[in-house]
């Protein structure tokens, strides 16, 4: 494990050594986040690299990640912890055979931690192993009950279980919730962290970031994907595209062996950034070729 | 910066004030967090100052431009804060400010006076029509029936009266969550374990479980154009309930624009609700762009209220000012996007409605079901409708279910 960055460049510079190029913005809330060890919470579109500050802070920093993807109904024994109740049936039969009855003992002997399963949110604060970056990937997928079972976690880093007691983290994990905001997550999960809007990058942030994920690419290539992209986000499309596509189309052009956009290699392209039929025929034809000039003309001037 | 330690915390003080002004909910710990993020970073770099202070004291993404409007204002000027004239503008950027006298003192006001005599253009409403008095109807009976558009102001006070006793139960969806019960179908072996306890380990009895069952999410997308206004004004009564009476429920209003109303709307006093509602819309009795409405809906909203299999009921009369323009794409869009679609259309208490406008024309494909709203019947009937399991989609007619 290394030490935190000591300052808001630090970070930036730690975060942009494994391949993440951050804005100044979210350079200083996950600056914040570590200096003042708070749970960060990235709100914003999918595909502009919130699940990702995860994983590259879990590598700058050498921490191993613990990761809990959200979905409808996830509960405490699939997120926080579980009783191992076959092993307690066991410990009962054996203290039943061996004589001994007491109450007292046996409600400690089978509540022992041996016999307590971790899930992730628990393997995240057990103090008996290393520090690690907790990843709550997308709750906004979980119901809101489940928003309930955190609010201890994030606030104290610690987790109560009625039968055992408290359990507390050592070194506090680095937190980092993300949200699609397919729902809005409640006031109080948002109270207890730093709030950050990941948006869109621009033209030079997301130039830099094709040069640090897709470095196989042409530089002359790489530019024009980039100016078509920028263009592509201000026209009026269902769902626009992320990073997460732009990455996707410059390494699918780099599989054909493209040299430069041309009409035809972006239409027979398109389903690479376009998720949405409705879009990709909006798209197809005399618009995206309008986008393409428009992006050569930008280039060339 | 030269500034003692002291000095900054002050100002951070400050300028929490100034954001509570502008209508952002900053109190004590944001505050202190505010303080504490400011010794962590290099005070030297003023974007750096306000993205710190951003991350730690608001909370939402709709708070960002009235956080960075009032930061350029106040650490420009530190002393900002105590001239009045910047206060005051800070005013301008609460979003449902109101300065009229609350309505809570209208209501006394009006519980203390003596009962005036109506006015006289609550006389000059027209007379129930068509209505055969002769027959032994009870009154109740004869509201339930008469047309909201209809009523005269003695019965729409009463109608609403009736409206906010309705409840709403949307039919069950089970969820994977479980909660205890004797005849459940699982076994939960935790509770079982930890009553054995109690019998010296000796299993007795075995707990169950049962799967929690709730309603899904209900967005109501509302047209209040000039031809809705009398029927909007009814059901924004019976939306005002249904918000109040349960969760995840989404309302908006829409003519020529759309605009949410859900957090307006969840006052629990209704007068203040609507009040509150007032302030928001722009666009009351106005003109109709269904199909613009339906696309910011669309792109704006539909990702983040209608997850998790929400119902949605449109309630418009489909008569477009722009000739149905985008309206057949955006009406398919928001089908799909959606687990089940109701169209309430107040015209469709005429027997011999025909879709023939445009507008309806290019809506009717994409309904699973299409229902009169027009009077008290027709709402019972739609909440009778919504307690009942949806019909399987696909070769349904939605003709068929109006009648």
């Amino acid at each position: 494990m290394r030490t935190l960055p000591a300052s808001v460049a630090e970070t930036a510079a730690l975060l942009s050594d494994h391949g993440y190029i951050a804005d100044a913005d979210l350079a200083t809330a996950v600056h914040l986040a570590l200096a003042m060890g708070r749970p960060l919470f990235l709100e914003g579109e999918p595909g502009t690299g919130k699940t990702e500050i995860a994983k590259v802070l879990s590598a700058g920093l050498g921490r191993r990640l613990v990761r809990l993807q959200c979905y409808d109904g996830l509960d405490l024994s699939a997120a926080a912890y579980e009783w191992d109740h076959a092993r307690q049936l066991m410990a009962i039969r054996l203290a039943e055979a061996s004589g001994s009855t007491d109450r007292a003992t046996l409600a400690s002997d089978i509540y022992g931690r041996e016999f307590l399963r971790p899930r992730p949110l628990l393997s995240a604060i057990d103090p008996d192993q290393p520090p690690a970056v907790l990843l709550i990937d997308e709750l906004d997928r979980a119901d809101e009950p489940f928003e309930a079972f955190l609010l201890e976690l994030l606030a104290d880093f610690q987790i109560t279980v009625p039968e055992y007691g408290t359990i507390r983290a050592s070194t506090p994990p680095v937190v980092v919730i993300t949200s699609n905001r397919t729902r809005e997550v409640h006031d109080a999960i948002r109270r207890r962290c730093l709030y950050q809007w990941v948006d869109y990058p621009d033209g030079a942030r997301e130039r830099a970031i094709l040069a640090a994920r897709a470095p196989g690419v042409p530089g002359r290539l790489s530019a024009q994907v980039v100016e078509f992209v920028q263009r592509l986000r201000g026209e009026e499309l269902f769902k626009l595209p992320g990073v997460a596509e732009t990455i996707d189309w410059a390494n699918a052009l780099r599989a054909l062996d493209a040299r430069e956009l041309t009409p035809g290699l972006v239409n027979e392209t398109l389903g690479v950034l376009l998720k949405y039929q409705d879009d990709i025929a909006r798209l197809r034809g005399e618009q995206a070729a309008r986008l393409l000039a428009e992006t050569t003309q930008a280039a060339a001037a | 910066m030269s500034e003692a330690p002291g000095a900054l915390a002050a100002n951070v003080m400050q300028f929490a004030r100034m954001l509570r002004r502008a209508g952002l909910p900053v109190g004590p710990t944001e505050t202190i967090a505010g303080q504490d993020a400011l010794t962590v970073i290099d005070l030297g770099q003023r974007e750096e100052m306000r993205s710190a202070l951003r991350a730690v004291m608001t909370h939402r993404h709709e708070h960002r431009e009235v956080f960075d409007h009032a930061f350029a204002l106040f650490w420009r000027d530190p002393a900002a804060a105590q001239q009045e004239a910047v206060m005051a503008l800070m005013d301008g950027q609460k979003q449902a400010a109101d300065r009229r006298p609350p309505p809570a003192s209208r209501r006394v006001a009006e519980a203390m006076a003596p009962a005036r005599p109506a006015r006289p253009q609550d006389r000059e409403t027209p007379p129930p029509p068509d209505l055969d008095m002769t027959l032994t109807v009870s009154e109740r009976e004869r509201l339930s029936q008469l047309d909201f558009e209809a009523m005269a102001a003695a019965d729409i006070a009463r109608a609403k009266s009736e409206i906010r006793a309705l409840r709403l139960p949307l039919d069950m969806r089970r969820t994977r969550r479980r909660r205890p019960d004797e005849t459940g179908p699982f076994t939960d072996l935790r509770a079982t374990i930890r009553g054995s306890l109690r019998q010296g380990g000796e299993v007795l009895r075995i707990s169950r479980s049962e799967r929690t069952e709730r309603p899904p999410p209900l967005v109501v997308l509302c047209d209040i154009s000039g031809s809705m206004a009398r029927y909007a004004q009814v059901l924004l009564h019976f939306l005002h309930a249904v918000a109040n009476d349960r969760e995840r429920v989404h309302v908006f209003l829409f003519g020529t624009r759309l605009t949410n109303i859900t957090r307006a709307l969840k006052h629990r006093d209704p007068e203040v609700a609507f009040q509150m509602v007032a302030h928001l819309v722009p666009d009351w009795s106005g003109g109709t762009r269904i199909g613009e409405a339906l696309e910011t809906f669309n792109r704006r909203w539909a990702r983040r209220v209608l997850a998790q299999g929400a119902v949605v009921l449109l309630v418009t009369d489909g008569l477009d000012r722009e000739g149905a323009r985008g309206l057949a794409e955006n009406m398919d869009r928001l089908h799909r996007s959606c687990a089940r679609l109701i169209w309430l259309n107040p015209l469709l208490r005429w027997d011999g409605f025909e879709p023939k406008s445009q507008g309806v024309r290019a809506m009717l494909p994409h309904v699973d079901e299409f229902r009169p709203v027009h009077n008290l019947a027709s709402l019972r009937s739609l909440i009778a409708a919504l307690s009942r399991p949806a019909p399987p989609r696909g070769g349904a007619d939605p003709w068929r279910m109006a009648a």
